[in-house]
């Protein structure tokens, strides 16, 4: 096992990509218990899209693919999330119709200029060769934010998550809870997406929560499952990736399945429903 | 002495017009009754009176006590149906008001949390989760959380709405007590007239205006108050 681990690390791409996985899969679970609770858990997919979108339109143009993408992923997240507060429009539908419209731009561009080749493979499944130093240190100022965000903040995103309500009720400034949410998922969309990829990514929020839910009861113990979970997962993947030679992002999402299945059934066990 | 003043009232919920004109006065001590059809503006009111909606009108005004002061029972969203949390983190949500600036909860949040989970029954489902309860249970817990966040109002929207009988006179038996010997002021909306019998003592009824404002006893003698109450003008 140790000589196994030593030598994954050997490599520096691998060692890059574990540093950003790691950081982004504790990231995704910790947004990603808010998000799956609030009823948000498409807001996931309709951004990675998006993300492609932006992604291959910056690639056309030559342009550095992240200081593109990530002020257009933050303003979709905005968008979409007014678009949940308005009981008016169906949210579902209009995450459906932005997420597929990104994806069909970004294929359009892709295949006008560079064509339809591996890079477009890359984007959508992932690629751990992809990344570079600059998205360790996203990556890394991307977790130390959300960490420090979350326990300072944990009461209130507790409240809001449970009741917008009574928190609003009570003069808690949902609003600005609800941004940052948004905001810090953006971000990690942004990041996580060139390893786990844009169909992929998604997962990272959903299953850890989801997961963690059918086995614990109390909003403390999900956090800290889903957190660890996650994590988990992520290395576990990764490794059978690398001995199996079988694509990052879907080993990644086969281990959280796995993972998932198996606490729906513990969790059948343990309360016997 | 009055808590809420409301003068001409006017709010709007989804481009229309949901509550027109409305004056009423909540005093200390009141068990206030909102009543009226489907659709009549009694939500959107209690929403006004939170601040969750602006108002396009008139004037609300609290006396005494600060408007995020107020304990706030919501009708149950799809949500909180499976919601993770257990009994003692939900109560204790309800002190986030008196946490000011501060981040963490202190000694005296948990200790009143304790308290209000026990005068309501609930010392021994505090470690369960919310979603495992009795729909009496929760309606209980949430109680319990408005009481941490005011010991003055509780406003509450449609709270028996789903649940039985049995369960919902307990629910009122808890309220009736909480307002007379507690001096607990209760604002309630409700299509159940059990517990508007039992104890308001004043009634707001809507139909997007006020239809009628005035004490329980006399609302009882007048027409509607009749066929609505079932004639039970000697309650």
């Amino acid at each position: 096992m140790f000589d196994l681990l030593q030598n994954l690390f050997s490599y520096t791409f691998i060692t890059r990509a574990m540093i950003i996985g790691v950081l982004v899969s504790l990231c995704a679970a910790l947004l990603g218990v808010s998000l799956v609770l609030k009823r948000y858990s498409m807001i996931g997919d309709g951004l990675s899209h998006v993300s492609f979108g932006a992604l291959s339109i910056a690639v056309a143009f030559g342009w550095a693919p992240l200081p593109v993408s990530v002020p257009i992923v933050v303003a979709a997240a905005f968008f979409l999330l007014r678009i949940s507060e308005n009981s008016k429009v169906k949210s579902d539908a209009a995450i459906a119709l932005i997420s597929s419209s990104a994806l069909a731009i970004g294929v359009a561009v892709m295949s006008l200029t560079s064509g339809m080749n591996t890079d477009v493979c890359n984007y959508l499944f992932g690629n751990i060769l992809a990344m570079s130093n600059t998205d360790v240190y996203i990556s890394v100022a991307l977790s130390v934010i959300v960490l420090v965000l979350y326990i300072l903040f944990y009461n209130r995103i507790f409240a809001v998550t449970f009741d917008e309500n009574f928190a609003k009720a009570t003069g808690t400034k949902v609003g600005y809870y609800n941004m940052l949410i948004s905001f810090l998922t953006a971000i990690m969309i942004v990041v996580g997406m060139r390893l786990m990829g844009a169909m992929l990514i998604s997962s990272l929020i959903i299953f850890p929560a989801l997961s963690s839910m059918q086995v614990f009861k109390s909003f403390r113990k999900v956090i800290f499952s889903s957190a660890i979970l996650s994590v988990v997962c992520f290395i576990v993947g990764m490794m059978i990736s690398f001995y199996f030679d079988t694509p990052t992002g879907a080993s990644i999402v086969i281990v959280n399945l796995i993972v998932f299945l198996g606490f729906t059934v513990s969790g059948k066990i343990i309360y016997g429903k | 002495m009055p808590l809420i003043t409301c003068k001409g009232l006017t709010v709007s919920y989804d481009r229309r017009i949901a509550v027109s004109d409305v004056s009423f006065t909540v005093d200390d001590g009141d068990y206030l009754a909102v009543i009226g059809k489907n659709g009549s503006g009694k939500s959107t009111l209690i929403k006004a009176l939170l601040g969750l909606v602006p108002v396009q009108s008139g004037t609300i005004s609290f006396d005494g006590i600060k408007q995020s002061q107020v304990g706030y029972l919501p009708q149950q969203t799809a949500a909180q149906r499976d919601f993770p949390a257990s009994v003692y983190e939900v109560i204790l949500s309800g002190c986030l008001n008196s946490l000011g600036g501060g981040l963490f909860y202190k000694k005296q949040h948990k200790e009143l949390a304790l308290k209000k989970a026990e005068q309501l029954g609930l010392s021994d489902v505090l470690a369960k989760s919310y979603r495992d309860l009795s729909g009496g249970q929760q309606q209980r817990v949430l109680l319990a959380r408005a009481l941490c966040a005011t010991d003055k109002l509780v406003i509450l929207d449609e709270p028996v709405a789903s649940l039985d009988p049995v369960v919902t006179a307990e629910f009122y038996d808890i309220l009736h007590k909480l307002n007379r010997e507690n001096g607990v002021t209760v604002i309630m909306v409700s299509h159940d007239v059990l517990g508007i019998k039992q104890s308001a003592t004043k009634v707001l009824q809507l139909d997007t205006e006020t239809a009628y404002f005035g004490s329980f006893e006399e609302y009882s003698n007048t027409e509607t108050g009749r066929q609505l109450l079932g004639g039970g003008a000697d309650v």
